[in-house]
């Protein structure tokens, strides 16, 4: 295998795995999230925009983690400068 | 496959462009300064209002009243800055259902702006309400060791503003963009509807998280406390 075929399969493979494990820890995280203030609104209703709006802001900073994981996938498929770099290469070469 | 407004090329000279955020940003500024400009011109304070005027007045109450909670005692002094952070990103989420509109926050640029403007306002009102020395100690706590650690997590909630913003909005482009190939017609609508609620709850989380880190930065009392149940 040259290395334009190991670095396509790295960065394709590494893509998938990215953004498939990435997502099973907020996943987790955000189930626990939403369990716990549901039951803690069962408890004080009154306190309910409190609770809420603490939710809200807690379940953005956990997805903020996907959020990263699937920054570094698009990166790794759209705009990744190793397959970049090799295709300038390839083309440079085809081009002489 | 485009990853951000800022590939969308309107206008080129040498090497100055004028690319899709420019221009949606723009035209957001625009549409927000002019609509309120002509909102405001007769401002009515009986009881007969014009229903643009209430609209006006139900989200800037709503924002005043959301600063309030968080705990800054004033919220007539923040309601600018944080006010702006939530129209613009909202506007801007709202706005994708015009056809051919590509959110602005959807390039790292804006986002890396917008909290690079967080980054510098809570140094701002830290010093305004506690004063230089005051502030500068506040990173001292609760010892010296975790000076560089405070310093770091500046940083580094900044960084977290930016990117959570730019991975929200990109994403949802870019799912409807990829469904859009796949699937035309029903399921990119859904998913359409799926960003619009992703775009207004990230708006809110920004404006929030910024209030909160003025907040902590200014040290203001407790948040008014919730009112007894009625027993």
């Amino acid at each position: 295998m040259d290395s334009m075929t190991i670095i396509a399969v790295a960065s394709i493979v590494t893509a998938g795995l990215t953004i498939a494990m990435g997502s099973i820890g907020p996943a987790l995280g955000e189930g626990r999230a939403v369990a716990t203030a549901l039951s803690s609104l069962a408890q004080q209703p009154d306190a309910a925009a409190t609770i809420t709006r603490t939710l809200f802001v807690g379940l953005a900073m956990i997805e903020s983690i996907a959020i990263y994981c699937f920054v570094v996938s698009m990166i790794l498929i759209f705009a990744n400068p190793f397959w970049n770099h090799v295709i300038a290469g390839a083309a440079q070469a085809a081009g002489k | 496959m485009r990853l951000s407004p800022d590939q969308m090329i309107f206008w080129q000279h040498g090497f100055l462009k004028l690319n899709g955020t420019i221009v949606f940003t723009w035209g957001l500024m625009l549409a927000l300064a002019v609509g309120s400009k002509l909102i405001t011109r007769k401002l009515s304070t009986g009881m007969k209002r014009s229903r643009w005027q209430n609209l006006l007045e139900i989200v800037v109450t709503g924002i005043e009243r959301q600063i309030e909670d968080v705990g800054l005692r004033h919220p007539e002094n923040y309601i600018g800055f944080l006010g702006t952070l939530f129209l613009f990103v909202a506007l801007a989420a709202l706005c994708t259902v015009i056809p051919g509109f590509e959110p602005p926050t959807g390039s790292l640029s804006t986002t890396a702006a917008l909290a690079l403007s967080v980054f510098v306002a809570v140094p701002l009102f830290g010093i305004e309400e506690q004063g230089l020395w005051s502030y500068l100690k506040s990173y001292a706590e609760p010892t010296v060791i975790m000076l560089p650690f405070n310093i770091i997590s500046e940083l580094s909630r900044t960084l977290a503003l930016a990117v959570r913003l730019f991975g929200n909005m990109m994403s949802g482009v870019m799912i409807i963009g990829i469904l859009l190939t796949i699937t035309p017609f029903l399921f990119p609508i859904v998913m359409t509807v799926l960003g619009l609620l992703t775009g207004m709850v990230q708006a809110y989380i920004f404006s929030i998280l910024a209030a909160v880190y003025i907040a902590a930065a200014a040290h203001t009392h407790k948040p008014k406390p919730e009112p007894a149940p009625e027993t």
